[in-house]
């Protein structure tokens, strides 16, 4: 199977500190692919060189098979990869639909048309299945974490995006906030999407995720089918970036 | 979480109770919008009009509106940049150039009036390119850039009117713009006009919007709005077209002075653009939060540049009205109060400093309670020093309450 997304051999250096070191990393559709590491591992930075916000120092980005370049955070959005960010990148003095369309709105001749994005915006949170907010005109400022995280996802998936990536999305919310958002994760997934989601969390890797890749100081330490390995194994990947005959002494990337 | 509804079935249908009840949660919740600037203005209005009854004669109302046209027009400038968070502190004296520019070549140059009030506007251009290239491009801080032009125009003022004569003006169109009044018949039009064409359109969104099972207004609340809007209207052009003349026989003044459907019409033309269009939108969204609006893709550099064009270019408009009203452009044109009147105008009206909100309607109400402050404190005899303390303080309790506000905003946001 191609994957949807792929990366080889990519670096990347913040001045004179080396972030990623040769760095491959490969996303499927309609799966889950978790990515996960220790503070400062560099999965931050990996997902914003995959979106365009920092650019790759070297390496290969591969998207549907085909190598493509990609310069900034537009041409993320074109190929359909859209990302949903740590720390969200909501404006607070916008509304939920003004939210989900920034940048992209719809608009008749150079007026905004406000009418389609509103009733765009209500077919996605649905089809979502997303318990949500009493209007979706009400301006996020007034929303809670879950709620934030939901109109972050769901501005992700409004263009017929092919690939999500979910930077630590329940890292700051309760449990049934937390079991929401991986419930959505799950089924963006299983309507096809590649999905990469960042967590600290083992049982939230092992409740969703099809594969796991772990970065070890800015190395990819291995990526492996979720089925394949335990909590334990994962765990000292995280911390040691070896487990037995998985990890960095032998190059393997599975 | 709060309510599990879907998004799609509405809670309930908008009426002017839920309108009402949605704008008084939202006053709570720290968004007083123009609450402030209206009950101001309020206050002050009954204030003065105790104190002194000349306020509220039919001269002394129509004399309001050209006294605080200029620092209006150029407050409404202010808003954009205030919107992205930045302050213009030169528009004041940029305002000014761009008047000596419209004098000099009017009265040395004998150029036609619209070539002189289109070489005005585009010095502001200029200007607005200039500052906001810099603080864009440069990362400085437009409060010391602006600094650095409120000094640097002031000089070149100074130069432009070659060292303190007064260029005096008169070309009859740039003179009747501070200083003629709409024929009174013209006035009721216009404002019918205007009120039809809103009630057209508002009633236009409401179908649209119900054809499409959107929320829309009810026609209930739509028919308040637009019997206020007539109501506010009506009164104003009734006292405007009052005759103010001592002398009716030998010269008559009487009208909606002019500058009126001017604002009117920039008020117009800027909320469309605010409101209407994804350029505005991109505006909050620069002044809401920089790093989401440059991930979604928004030039961030060209936003504030633009918005320094807008603002000089309204100082432009509003240096050519004080031209008008002065019939004279000095050294001092733009130049000792009116910046700090502008800025005060713009968030006495609600605008933010902290930017991402504002409207251009809010420039209007601070610039009305500004002129109102000045007029009356006129009127009572006070002399300029005390005069520039009350603005100043005013200036200073509506700071005071933007802060206050967001703060309440951050605390009551369910963060
Ligand atoms: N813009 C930046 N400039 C300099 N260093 C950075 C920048 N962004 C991240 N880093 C550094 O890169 C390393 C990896 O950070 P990050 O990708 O955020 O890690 P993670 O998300 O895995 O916790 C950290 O040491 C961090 O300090
Ligand atoms: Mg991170």
């Amino acid at each position: 199977m191609t994957p949807a997304l792929e990366l080889r051999g990519i670096d990347k250096s913040f001045g004179p500190v080396q972030v990623l070191h040769d760095v491959a990393f490969s996303a499927y559709a309609g799966e889950v692919t978790a990515l996960v590491g220790d503070n400062g591992a560099g999965k931050s930075t990996l997902v914003k060189c995959v979106g365009g916000i920092h650019p790759i120092d070297s390496g290969e980005y591969f998207f549907d098979g085909r190598p493509v370049r990609i310069g900034s955070p537009r041409d993320a959005a074109e190929l359909g990869i859209e990302i949903v960010y740590q720390d969200l990148a909501l404006c607070d003095n916008l509304d939920i639909v003004q939210n989900m369309f920034l940048g992209r709105e719809h608009r008749r001749g150079i007026v905004l048309d406000e009418d389609t994005m509103e009733a765009m915006a209500a077919k996605t949170l649905e089809s979502l299945s997303v318990r949500t907010v009493k209007s979706i005109r009400q301006l996020v400022a007034s929303l809670s974490g879950g709620q934030r995280q939901t109109v972050a996802i769901a501005k992700a998936v409004l263009w017929n995006s092919k690939v999500v990536i979910l930077d630590e999305p329940t890292a700051a919310l309760g449990v049934a906030q937390t079991a929401q958002v991986l419930e959505l994760v799950r089924r963006l997934a299983d309507q096809g999407l590649a999905v990469v989601l960042i967590s600290h969390n083992m049982n939230d890797v092992f409740a969703v995720s099809d594969r796991i890749a772990t970065l070890y100081l800015g190395r990819m330490a291995a990526q492996v089918k979720t089925s394949d390995v335990t909590h334990a194994q994962v765990v000292e990947l995280i911390t040691s970036g070896r487990s037995g005959d998985l990890g960095l002494t032998n190059g393997a990337t599975v | 979480m709060t309510a599990t509804i879907s998004p799609k079935r509405v809670s309930e249908a908008p009426s002017i109770r839920s309108n009402v009840r949605g704008y008084a949660e939202r006053v709570r919740g720290g968004d007083m919008g123009a609450l402030p600037a209206v009950f101001g203005l309020v206050v002050l209005c009954t204030i003065f009009a105790i104190l002194r009854p000349s306020f509220l004669t039919a001269g002394n109302f129509a004399n309001l509106f050209t006294q605080g046209a200029a620092v209006t027009v150029i407050a409404m400038g202010l808003v954009f940049v205030l919107l992205l968070g930045e302050i213009d502190l030169s528009a004041g004296f940029a305002s000014g150039v761009c008047a000596a520019v419209l004098a000099i070549l009017l009265s040395s140059q004998g150029l036609p009036w619209y070539v002189a009030v289109g070489a005005a506007i585009l010095t502001g251009v200029v200007i607005g390119t200039g500052i906001g290239s810099i603080v864009a491009k440069l990362g400085i801080p437009s409060f010391v850039v602006t600094l650095a032009a409120f000094l640097a125009f002031q000089g070149l003022v100074l130069l432009l009117v070659k060292g303190g004569t007064i260029i005096a003006i008169r070309d009859e169109t740039i003179l009747a713009i501070a200083n003629k009044n709409l024929p009174p018949a013209l006035g009721w039009i216009l404002l019918a006009v205007g009120v039809a064409g809103y009630a057209g359109l508002q009633l236009l969104r409401a179908r649209k919007r119900a054809a499409r099972e959107l929320t829309a207004d009810p026609v209930s609340l739509i028919a308040v709005r637009v019997g206020a809007l007539a109501l506010l209207g009506g009164l104003a052009v009734y006292f405007l077209n009052i005759e103010r003349s001592r002398n009716a026989a030998v010269v008559s003044l009487a009208g909606v002075p002019l500058v009126v459907p001017i604002i009117v019409v920039l008020l117009l033309v800027l909320t469309f653009v605010l409101r209407r269009t994804a350029y505005g939108r991109h505006l909050y969204a620069v002044g809401g939060n920089v790093e989401a609006a440059r991930r979604a893709g928004i030039n961030v550099d060209r936003m504030k540049i633009s918005a320094f064009v807008i603002c000089s270019s309204m100082a432009a408009i509003g240096g050519v009205i004080a031209a008008s009203r002065a019939s004279s452009v000095d050294p001092n044109t733009g130049g000792s109060n009116v910046l700090l009147y502008a800025v005060g105008a713009a968030v006495i009206g609600g605008t933010s400093l902290f930017g991402g909100k504002g409207r251009v309607l809010d420039a209007i109400l601070g610039g009305a309670v500004v002129a109102v402050i000045e007029n009356g404190m006129g009127l009572m005899g006070y002399s300029s020093g005390v005069k520039f303390i009350v603005t100043g303080s005013v200036l200073l309790l509506a700071a005071v309450v933007d802060a206050l506000s967001r703060k309440r905003a951050a605390a009551t946001g369910l963060r």
